[in-house]
């Protein structure tokens, strides 16, 4: 158990400083959500598991959407596509 | 005395301050060059030559001074931090600050007082209702101040108008990267997953006081599989099943119902009062007096304020 603890506690640490370190916002937003599912596994492993839900859902779930949300908001995850989708998507008026 | 009328009359007339200078007004330009972004990239470039040339040396020396700086102060902070983490007590040990009557009295008689299985939820739902309601209002305000910032008011650009930002159909222009009416395969896994998700997400709510969960996880469950579905089929499909009138009623009644629910701690210096609601068998779904609507009532505000952000961020409302 305790080798199992170590070795997420040192993901935990690899991907607090990747995230930060990161050139690319994308793979940030990623590795943080990483950073977030194994915080939820560490929370279940000190047995409060109230926590590793909210933590799984909330944590990984909703804030590295909304954080995908901004990354396309101020058009940091596709670089060119403004041009092409306007004309591609008029055939799928309804 | 005829000096300062006249003055006072020039004054009026914009041609002179009223002190002594002349006004001077900056001529308006009614069309400000357009810039390409060639450009608009090829001044910054400029600029930034200008700021960063071997003329400005004061600024990379502060640069350097900066870099050092946050360096000694991460190894300080760090320090601190280690060492207070080392002087810590050892975690579950007997004479840990921790370990006081209170939650000596919770684990005990929490049971017998509360009806409920899940000592958490007991807890922060019966003991700590007050504290609860007060996270539940933290979250109503972030979303409020979400709608602030990034609501959209108008539907169509008026050209007379120039404080507009954006309008609604733009920002579903701009929203249209994400648009998967197409993607056949998320659809079809949307299908199977997004009633699985909601069953677990209701699960998690309805048995908060018998297992691990409660309102704020089952409702963030319940939420992300409102945008599962939303990112799936799009705003058309959508906005069928939520509007912002559904939204703005299940929150603020859910909202009302905690607050009236518990409001006699308000008038009882937040201590707790029987709610005259049987408790039940411990371990059945209808048990444990209070603590079931109230996980209910989390769950629908938070499920809710979820979706709402989401929708909020891509196109600005719903």
């Amino acid at each position: 158990m305790s080798i199992l603890n170590c070795v997420l506690l040192l993901f935990l640490i690899i991907c607090a400083v990747a995230a930060s370190f990161s050139k690319n916002l994308l793979n940030s937003v990623l590795i943080f959500m990483g950073y977030s599912l194994i915080m939820s596994v560490v929370w279940m492993l000190l047995e409060s598991p109230d926590l590793a839900i909210t933590e799984a859902a909330v944590g990984a779930g909703v804030t590295s959407v909304l954080f995908f949300l901004t990354l396309s908001r101020i058009h940091s995850i596709f670089k060119n596509i403004d041009d092409k989708s306007d004309k591609e998507d008029e055939n799928y008026e309804e | 005395m005829k000096n300062k009328l006249a003055s006072l009359i020039k004054w009026i007339k914009e041609t002179k301050e009223f002190y002594n200078s002349d006004i001077y007004m900056r001529e308006i330009h009614e069309n400000p060059a357009s810039v390409t972004r060639e450009e608009h990239l090829e001044n910054v470039e400029k600029v930034r030559n200008i700021v960063y040339s071997d003329k400005n040396k004061q600024e990379k020396t502060m640069e350097a001074v900066y870099r050092v700086f946050a360096v000694l102060f991460m190894i300080f902070f760090s320090v601190i931090l280690v060492l207070t983490v080392s002087n810590l007590p050892a975690t579950g040990a007997d004479n840990n600050p921790a370990n006081n009557e209170v939650a000596e009295r919770y684990i005990e008689k929490g049971l017998e007082e509360t009806g409920a299985t899940n000592v958490v939820a007991g807890m922060i739902l019966d003991y700590r209702a007050f504290d609860t309601l007060g996270e539940s209002h933290v979250l109503f305000v972030a979303a409020i101040a979400v709608t602030v910032l990034l609501r959209l008011d108008k539907k169509e650009r008026d050209p007379k108008d120039t404080k507009i930002r954006e309008t609604i159909s733009e920002a579903e222009e701009a929203d249209r990267i994400f648009n998967t009416r197409h993607d056949t395969i998320l659809q079809k896994v949307a299908l199977l997953l997004v009633p699985v998700i909601l069953m677990f997400g209701i699960y998690v709510v309805l048995n908060g006081h018998l297992s691990p969960g409660g309102g704020f996880s089952g409702g963030a469950i319940i939420g992300s599989a409102f945008i599962l579905y939303l990112n799936a089929y799009g705003f058309g499909k959508a906005s069928n099943v939520f509007t912002e009138k559904i939204y703005k009623r299940a929150s603020v009644a859910a909202l009302m119902f905690y607050a009236i629910a518990k409001c006699y701690a308000f008038f009882c210096g937040a201590n707790h009062l029987d709610s005259h609601i049987p408790k039940g068998i411990p371990g059945h779904i209808l048990s444990a007096g209070l603590i079931l609507p109230l996980d209910i009532a989390v769950g629908v505000v938070v499920a809710w304020t979820m979706y709402a952000f989401v929708a909020m961020f891509r196109k600005g409302g719903f």
